[in-house]
């Protein structure tokens, strides 16, 4: 008997050896069971961009965009999209490998969302603006209505409870940002702040310059319209920050699992069982309230059009409700009961 | 804003990819021959009073005619331009709809409530610069438009639509900020278009303070248009494979 050498080709010959390289087989599917290659292309230009050996087969999206992000600094996760198909929908970070339609050696796909910018940032900014704004206004700061107002106070009392409204209903719009939503997405594009803040704070400017100015005509039918008018904003206030908590509470800390809302003890929460986006809907009502308090066009605009855009937001989150649960309630419209 | 130029090489990608229907074709071929005729019929004019111009030396009248001449062609035909958002909105040309409609109002914006309206600025230099440069970006891109349609595009079309606007587009865009700006101070003073303030509805409306936002929205809008053109071009002209930043 003569010891043989360990290689394979060496050892093939005899009993012994087939043992071996049964042996070495067994051991490299083994590795292949435990290990996942990633391969990581350009979604336009299929260009291979990363190459991941070694992966976990329970490794998640997210995991995956931080080894890719140690190869490409410049890209940092946020602003990762990582897909099946160079065309298809992105991979949420919580995706785990082994469960996705991939083999062993994973062809995956990436895309550059540009530069981010979270929604924390940018709903803050948006907000903090009007809030601000109107102000400056309402104190008629010199450069604003010339210095033969400055710093006047307007007989209306309409004026001042408008004031009031408004720098309300913007510091509850900030607390909730910080204290109550639960954001999806942390992110998203850097551009948007520039949109965003443009719209709200040009519109805030445009309206806050009428209801403030010393040429300000109170509304036609004076203190019962004001009277009506805030109660009409006071209620759905109050709805609209109940559906905020009850959407919130939908959703454990840390979780980001969708579930159907469905009315709870609180009466502002009924209003779900017909529509999918009551806090659109009382938010649309808000500032319809805010309209007829004021009686003005400007802010009637505004009002259009939040109306218009919060619309097109319901119709896609009804659509995805409908797509993602199978007894989604059929009475349900997006966000007017009944109609739209 | 001048030059309409956004939709060319998605019209190219449409003919290419999608056959239209022969109804759509006829329909489109004739909208652009038309619009192609209608500006070479206005361009004759053009050239004598080009010729006049510069036979007699930089005078105000030699140009006055020109916009006298040439408006009820040049409302028709910026007016006519309206159709290209229905052209959009139909589906026959693929471009979007927003972008088209905001090129063709800029144009409509230009003509109808800055030449037309404000009087005394009819005779500006600052005119015959951007209608010079529209006449000659509309000609080649409703010719371009049109060859296209037939299949049948001469590469000096192709060529002249893709480098013409290199200095076109910002020699308009100064002919148009230029008139603007020479209109302001007319419109303040006979206060035309503008709501004051007391009123029921408490609204009012600035003209003067509109135009100069409008001045104001050149600035972001004309680099985003121009640099757009320049990526088309290098797309169309080199073949190149353009890795665009997606927003």
């Amino acid at each position: 008997w003569r010891p043989r050498p360990l290689s394979s080709r060496g050892c093939r010959s005899s009993l012994g050896g087939l043992l071996l390289q049964a042996r070495e087989r067994e051991r490299v599917r083994e590795a292949d069971m435990k290990h996942y290659e990633v391969e990581i292309l350009d979604a336009r230009t299929k260009q291979k961009l990363t190459f991941l050996d070694k992966v976990e087969p329970n490794a998640t999206i997210g995991e995956i965009k931080v080894m890719f992000h140690k190869n490409h600094t410049r890209w940092y996760p946020a602003r990762q999209s990582i897909r099946l198909d160079p065309k298809g929908k992105s991979l949420r970070d919580e995706e785990i490998l082994q469960n996705l339609p991939v083999g062993t050696t994973a062809t995956l796909y990436f895309k550059d969302l540009g530069a981010q910018i979270g929604w924390v940032t940018v709903f803050l900014t948006e907000y903090a603006g009007p809030l601000l704004i109107y102000l400056l206004f309402y104190f008629r700061l010199p450069f604003i209505y010339g210095p033969k107002h400055a710093f006047t106070s307007s007989p209306h009392s309409v004026v001042h409870l408008a004031c009031i409204c408004h720098s309300f209903h913007y510091i509850k719009r900030l607390l909730e940002t910080l204290f109550v939503h639960r954001f999806s997405h942390g992110t998203m594009p850097f551009r948007n702040i520039f949109k965003n803040c443009t719209y709200y704070w040009g519109f805030a400017a445009w309206l806050a310059y009428h209801i403030n100015h010393p040429l300000y005509t109170p509304p036609a039918y004076g203190d019962k319209q004001v009277k009506i008018a805030l109660a009409i904003f006071l209620f759905c206030q109050l709805g609209n920050f109940s559906i905020h908590v009850a959407l919130r509470n939908l959703r454990p800390p840390g979780s980001k699992a969708r579930r159907i809302p469905f009315p709870t003890k609180n009466p502002f929460t009924w209003l779900f069982l017909l529509v999918s986006c009551p806090n659109y809907t009382y938010e649309v009502g808000s500032w319809i309230g805010f309209t007829i308090m004021t009686q003005c066009l400007p802010v009637a605009l505004f009002t259009l059009v939040g109306f218009v855009q919060m619309a097109i937001w319901a119709n896609g989150k009804h659509r995805s409700y409908l797509k993602d649960f199978r007894d989604y309630p059929p009475l349900r419209t997006p966000i007017i009961p009944f109609l739209l | 804003m001048a030059p309409s130029e956004e939709d060319g090489s998605m019209e190219e990608k449409e003919t290419k990819k999608k056959p239209l229907s022969p109804f759509a074709t006829a329909w489109l071929t004739f909208y652009n021959i038309t619009m192609t005729a209608g500006l070479l019929i206005s361009v004759p004019r053009w050239l004598v009073l080009a010729v006049a111009m510069i036979r007699f030396s930089y005078q105000k009248r030699t140009h006055k005619g020109l916009y006298r001449s040439i408006q009820k062609t040049l409302k028709f035909f910026q007016t006519f331009a309206l159709l290209e958002i229905i052209h959009c909105a139909v589906g026959i040309v693929r471009t979007s709809v927003l972008v088209t409609g905001v090129q063709v109002m800029s144009r409509i914006f230009m003509v109808w409530f800055v030449i037309h309206s404000i009087r005394p600025i009819q005779n500006e230099e600052s005119v015959v610069l951007f209608l010079v440069t529209w006449t000659v970006t509309e000609i080649t891109r409703y010719s371009f438009y049109t060859f296209n349609l037939l299949n049948h595009l001469p590469y000096f079309i192709k060529w002249a639509r893709y480098n013409f606007f290199i200095i076109l587009y910002p020699i308009g865009v100064v002919g148009e900020l230029l008139t603007i700006y020479g209109a302001l101070p007319f419109v303040k003073k006979s206060g035309m278009y503008s709501l004051r303030l007391p009123n029921k509805f408490n609204v009012s409306f600035d003209y003067y303070t509109c135009l100069i936002i409008v001045m104001i929205a050149y600035i972001p809008l004309f680099p985003q248009l121009y640099f757009h053109m320049l990526r088309q071009r290098r797309k169309v002209l080199h073949g190149e494979v353009i890795k665009e930043k997606e927003d």
